[in-house]
């Protein structure tokens, strides 16, 4: 049963989710760079040290690759480390740790030991952060079994994510969208978890699907506005995870509209989008009426200027544009 | 100016030792030596698939600083971890099998030489990229002290590693936190073929503990007594004083990096040099010598490792192969499909 209680920030809504699995489970603790004292770049762990100490609200050294190690060898003991790398960019620094060991221990140790690990980090780019800033790398972490990959796009699934991610025995790379931080909405009581695998269907219409992931939601929310001013009404898909990715939610919307569209901030090239379209093409190709749509960052690193900067990134009207487009080849 | 490395008369037994873990050291040390002679020739024969990297020479090192431990004291380990598994007391029929990738192996096949692991003996694991195992054994010793409980984590890696940066954080998050870690430095001196010398600016590794304010010193790694020695040493200090300690062995392998590495590098006179001081000869010698065990006794410990190791080879030959079935066994704790292949990401339950 669902328990709709206040609405808070998306923020605010992983705060209490943090809060309410640390109070359950004695085995769970954060540690990451500046999430105590200051409590977090993003101020996603205020309060924490406050509340449950600094034995389980763990200030790092800037020492991406050390610490997310750590938290793996504590994971194999039992241990469920929910560690905040301040942004996905700094993530590249500790792939080794996260490729190498954290997906491949249980597998290559014959199941004697799992991983219960969150490795929490917001991404995006739209804040003139520069190129060494902005990085979107779902895609990356998509690619690897042994991992599963979460990217919430609202208040309600980043608290419900986020616990159920945390009671997860596997390592849970934790995308979260820089972008959405303030983004304000209802969220679930203590015990309401929302599962991995499972879509979201934002919004519904019988032209076109659009599938979207994390800030891109709300971008094509904003789409299916637009094109529903010219009468195009549009299913808005958020797989809330990528893997597993549900694609019995995406292939039934499909073989309805006919049409689809898919919607990722990273790059193109060998990206989600890309790797979404491909599964609608080999579930549903019987049932499209036109190529899939993409619509991705610029395959450009991401550059300061703001013009520029919102140039690359992918908008409601580029997502609109992609919809008409692939309607129009329907036809 | 660098220390000279330690190649000093064999350690004597301290009076009063007990001779039954004297025996059991060289017991442990013969067994490495004949498994990893054995795997050798399998490997020659075809049995053994990918990298196999032999620690023959290193059994000192390797038992000294195993059995100087309690057998709940977590380890991690490198690729070259044969000896480490079966110091811990791991099944040498299911180690053999693994590196066979037989369903009966230590990890199911899904392993091999470079990825042995034994939770049951808190062996965890070999590790393929050098340097990357450390920090896991920092997190066993922060799962210790989290838990509060009794006890030290090992990571054992080479001089390679010591030129990883993720050791230096290791290192240092160990020491600001005063967890309970061993950080022992296996020196056999050379990279895959690159001498320490000539990738190392500074080539006292141990002194890279002190920019930490982490107690470190050189040893022997030939002496098994001389590591045993002083990984207990090191192991009281972590447990009792709940802070780190660094050991660098210097130890010498006999053979080349791995079964594909033909040894043409290394000077002869210096493998020579080496070979002289074999450990299991010279610790046998202290053994007979100070009357701890008799040459029968030698002698019945070489030929029980011996149908050991004959009866582990039998073993790994006659297990059956691992199923295709098992492919996908082991990815996650809680799959969402059983099928590895095609539609790996539709959620279980989901047709």
């Amino acid at each position: 049963m669902t328990t709709e209680v206040a609405t808070v920030t998306y923020r605010e809504a992983l705060t209490q989710a943090m809060r309410e699995e640390l109070e359950r489970d004695p085995d769970v603790f954060l540690m990451g760079e500046d999430i105590g004292l200051f409590e977090g770049s993003f101020k996603v762990t205020r309060g924490l040290l406050a509340e449950f100490g600094p034995d389980r609200v763990i200030d790092t050294p800037i020492s991406e690759a050390g610490f997310v190690g750590l938290g793996i060898g504590a994971a194999m003991t039992g241990l469920r480390p929910v560690i905040e790398l301040m942004t996905v960019n700094f993530s590249i620094v500790a792939m080794d740790q996260i490729i190498n060991n954290a997906s491949k221990v249980r597998y290559m140790f014959g199941g004697q030991v799992s991983v219960p690990m969150v490795i929490r980090m917001p991404g995006g780019a739209g804040h003139q952060l520069g190129a060494q800033h902005s990085h979107s790398l779902e895609a990356w972490f998509t690619h690897v079994p042994g991992l599963k990959v979460v990217c919430p796009s609202t208040p309600y699934d980043a608290k419900g994510l986020l616990k159920t991610a945390i009671r997860d025995d596997d390592p849970v790379i934790f995308l979260e969208s820089e972008g959405l931080y303030a983004k304000k909405g209802p969220i679930g009581g203590a015990d309401d978890l929302v599962p991995f695998g499972q879509a979201a269907v934002r919004r519904s219409g019988s032209h076109c699907t659009i599938i979207a992931v994390s800030r891109m939601v709300w971008i094509s929310l904003a789409a299916a506005d637009l094109l529903a001013a010219d009468g195009v009404e549009c299913d808005v898909i958020d797989p809330r995870t990528t893997r597993p990715l549900d694609l019995e939610t995406i292939a039934a919307s499909v073989r309805r509209t006919n049409h689809c569209v898919v919607v990722d901030e990273g790059w193109p090239e060998c990206g989600l989008a890309s790797n979404i379209a491909t599964h609608v093409y080999e579930s549903c190709f019987d049932w499209l009426d036109a190529p899939v749509g993409r619509v991705n960052a610029a395959d450009v690193p991401i550059p300061y200027a703001r013009n520029l900067e919102q140039a690359s990134l992918p908008s409601a009207t580029d997502v609109a544009d992609a919809v008409r487009a692939t309607l129009a080849r329907g036809t | 100016m660098t220390n000279e490395i330690p190649t000093g008369p064999q350690t004597a037994a301290p009076s009063g030792s007990d001779p039954a873990l004297m025996r059991e050291m060289f017991r442990t040390m013969h067994l490495i030596r004949e498994f990893e002679e054995r795997a050798a020739e399998e490997y020659m024969r075809g049995n053994i698939g990918g990298f196999l990297h032999l620690a023959i020479g290193e059994e000192a090192a390797v038992v000294g600083s195993v059995l100087a431990l309690r057998p709940t004291d977590p380890i991690t380990s490198t690729y070259r971890e044969h000896g480490q598994a079966l110091a811990r007391g791991s099944d040498p029929r299911a180690v053999m099998a693994e590196l066979f990738g037989r369903q009966t192996g230590l990890c199911g096949g899904h392993g091999g030489s470079m990825h042995l692991m034994d939770r049951e003996h808190a062996f965890y694991g070999g590790y393929g990229i050098v340097g990357g195992s450390i920090p896991l054994a920092v997190g066993l010793g922060f799962s210790i002290t989290y838990r509060h409980a009794d006890g030290v984590a090992l990571a054992m890696f080479g001089d390679g590693a010591t030129n990883q940066g993720v050791l230096t954080e290791s290192m240092n998050m160990a020491k600001l936190w005063h967890l309970p870690v061993v950080f022992f430095c296996l020196n056999n001196q050379y990279g895959m073929g690159t001498a320490v010398d000539r990738a190392s600016a500074d080539t006292d590794l141990f002194t890279r503990a002190a920019a930490f304010d982490i107690p470190s010193r050189r040893i022997d790694g030939m002496d098994v007594l001389a590591v045993h020695q002083a990984v207990s040493d090191a192991a009281h200090h972590a447990r009792t004083e709940h802070d780190p300690v660094m050991i660098e062995a210097i130890a010498y392998r006999y053979r080349g990096h791995s079964m594909s590495d033909p040894d043409k590098t290394r000077p002869e006179d210096e493998k020579a040099r080496w070979r002289a001081r074999d450990p299991l000869v010279t610790f046998e010698r202290v053994l007979l010598g100070e009357g701890l065990v008799t040459g029968d006794e030698l002698e019945e410990i070489r030929s029980s490792n011996a149908a050991t190791v004959a009866d582990a080879a039998a073993f790994a030959a006659d297990s059956p192969m691992v199923p295709e079935s098992a492919l996908a066994d082991h990815v996650y704790a809680h799959p969402w499909t059983d099928d590895p292949r095609g539609s790996a990401l539709m959620p279980k339950g989901s047709k």
